[in-house]
């Protein structure tokens, strides 16, 4: 049986292999060792070989399979903590590769019969290779999961919502307005207005460079939505131009207030609120020159 | 994650909530935010309901899947009624048979991150829809 | 049989709705309602949703409906604390309950009853 035998031969010839391996890596450039010293390089053999050892006892040849599931584990830690401390994901492949050598000399040497030489490198090449790719796959997750979640950060970092007055919210967005982002803006929004028990909300665009059919869909949305709630939206700051390309999209904004700057539909919510801007007249010129005060 | 399957029947409006707690629950388990919870439960509402109302009952499944980094929620709604004879008509929002507003099916679509659906007249309807999230 | 409560404060009609409701209590819900408003002569009716988790095409309709019936019994309705995951999925959902006045909180749609009661 040719499980049983390479099982037979990682076990036997365990330390031949290791100390043949450790002598390999500490002479090849992949192994990179200005990034890795002596002791974590010969820790990381030894754990994987004795690993690969163990799973070999199993009988099973394929990678995927459960009794293998120690040594790609520990090949996703050691694929991340490279990742970390800069290897490239080419070297962290080329140390599990390189265990090929040590492995193939101790076949040639210890195999009584030469047909079984060719079918036992075959084995151990395809699983070695199973276990290298499998390395590059975990670093280029880990990547995945990194960008992922800066682009989660950079979007809750890009939509904030400020109290003008009580009960009036104001959403100044900035730059382009993608599908994902509205979205996040959208419910942002809409607990805030639960939150704060806000009734009126401001979207202000003035910061929105264009607007696209999909994106004045997602601000009539979002202006439905708050008025399902039992909160009033106005969207301000629409420039010229956005107001043309509206028209032109067909997009119907009669349903909904607009204002041409933050300040007219500020002063528009104030007036809903039963609030007015009225200069201070009883005092001398003072260092505020006017105050809100209810009807 | 360990993918999951469950089989739901699907003849009673108590069952209709007993698919909206399960998929609720799913969606929990997957980490779905609150509105993609939302979301996916009311398409799952509708979908139940019109499995009910015109397919005359069936079944419902509720996977949860996996794709590479990707998790997802995976329901399928199987009724053996009369079927949909004009499918492109019954997608069409403000469309109706039931005396509702139309909005079962396509809503449910817009719900969805993908949506299928296969009917043949007579032997009956079976719509999967996929929320990642 | 069970049945969601309609409580009477003055003039105007308050219902809670707490359960994740199947289609025949809806229904059913709305049947009591209109009976309630004609006996009652209630001149409003405030609907507390804040507790619903999802509201699907099937209870947005009811509560259209509502609206609609209670209109033509001379009374206003309003309803309150829809909660922001639901609002965005029915708007999605292609429903935007127009015709239907909404209020924060079961406080604010009361006020809103009573100023338009004064009206």
């Amino acid at each position: 049986m040719r499980q049983t035998r390479l099982a037979d031969l990682f076990r036997e010839q365990h330390d031949v292999i290791l100390a043949d391996w450790i002598k390999a890596l500490s002479d090849s450039t992949a192994a990179r060792r200005d990034l890795i010293g002596d002791a974590d390089l010969q820790r990381q053999a030894r754990d994987f070989l004795g690993a690969v050892t163990r799973a070999m006892t199993s009988g099973e040849l394929d990678v995927n399979a459960i009794a293998w599931d120690p040594v790609r584990e520990l090949l996703a830690r050691l694929s991340r903590s490279r990742a970390l401390q800069g290897f490239k994901p080419s070297e962290t492949a080329t140390f599990v590769f390189s265990l090929k050598e040590p492995v193939f000399t101790q076949i040639r040497r210890t195999s009584t019969q030469s047909d079984t030489v060719g079918d036992d490198m075959w084995a151990v090449t395809t699983l070695l290779d199973g276990l290298g790719l499998y390395t590059t796959e975990v670093f280029q997750k880990t990547r995945e999961e990194v960008i992922a979640r800066q682009q989660q950060e950079m979007l809750e970092l890009s939509t904030p919502v400020v109290t003008l007055w009580q009960g009036v919210l104001a959403l100044p967005l900035i730059g382009t307005l993608d599908s994902a982002r509205t979205q996040v803006v959208m419910e942002n929004l809409l607990q805030r207005i639960v939150d704060t028990g806000s009734m009126i909300a401001i979207l202000d665009i003035t910061g929105v460079p264009t607007v696209d059919t999909l994106v004045a869909q997602h601000l009539l949305k979002t202006v439905a939505a708050a008025r399902l709630m039992g909160a009033d939206c106005i969207i301000s700051g629409i420039r010229p131009q956005i107001a043309q390309t509206i028209v032109h999209l067909g997009v119907d904004l009669n349903s909904v207030t607009t204002k041409a700057t933050l300040a007219d539909a500020f002063a528009v919510a104030l007036s809903r609120a039963g609030l007015s801007v009225a200069p201070a007249a009883a005092k001398p010129a003072g260092p505020s020159d006017s105050a809100v005060a209810a009807h | 994650m360990i993918p999951t399957r469950e089989s739901l029947p699907l003849q009673t409006d108590e069952h209709v909530v007993r698919v909206r707690q399960t998929v609720r629950q799913r969606a929990i388990e997957l980490g779905f935010s609150l509105v993609e919870q939302t979301k996916v439960v009311t398409a799952a509402s509708e979908l139940a309901r019109n499995t009910i109302q015109h397919g005359g009952g069936g079944e419902a499944c509720v996977e949860t899947i996996m794709d590479g980094l990707r998790r997802g929620l995976r329901l399928t709604f199987m009724d053996t009624g009369p079927g949909i004879p004009d499918l492109t008509l019954a997608l069409k929002d403000g469309y109706s048979t039931g005396g509702g507003l139309g909005l079962g099916l396509s809503g449910a679509r817009r719900l969805s991150s993908e949506f299928d659906i296969e009917s043949e007249p007579g032997r009956g309807t079976r719509v999967v829809i996929v929320r990642w999230k | 049989m069970e049945r969601i409560p309609i409580l009477k404060m003055g003039p105007f009609l308050l219902v809670t709705i707490q359960v994740d409701m199947h289609d025949r209590l809806a229904m059913q819900l709305q049947d009591d309602l209109t009976t309630r408003i004609a006996d009652t002569s209630a001149r409003g009716v405030l609907i507390d949703i804040s507790a619903l988790e999802m509201v699907d095409s099937f209870i947005g309709r009811m509560l259209a409906n509502i609206a609609g019936m209670s209109r033509v019994l001379d009374a206003e309705t309003v309803v309150v604390g829809m909660r922001p995951a639901v609002a965005i999925t029915l708007v999605e959902l292609g429903m935007s309950l127009t015709g239907v006045r909404t209020a924060l909180d079961v406080e604010r749609g009361m006020a809103l009853l009573g100023s338009a009661q004064r009206r």
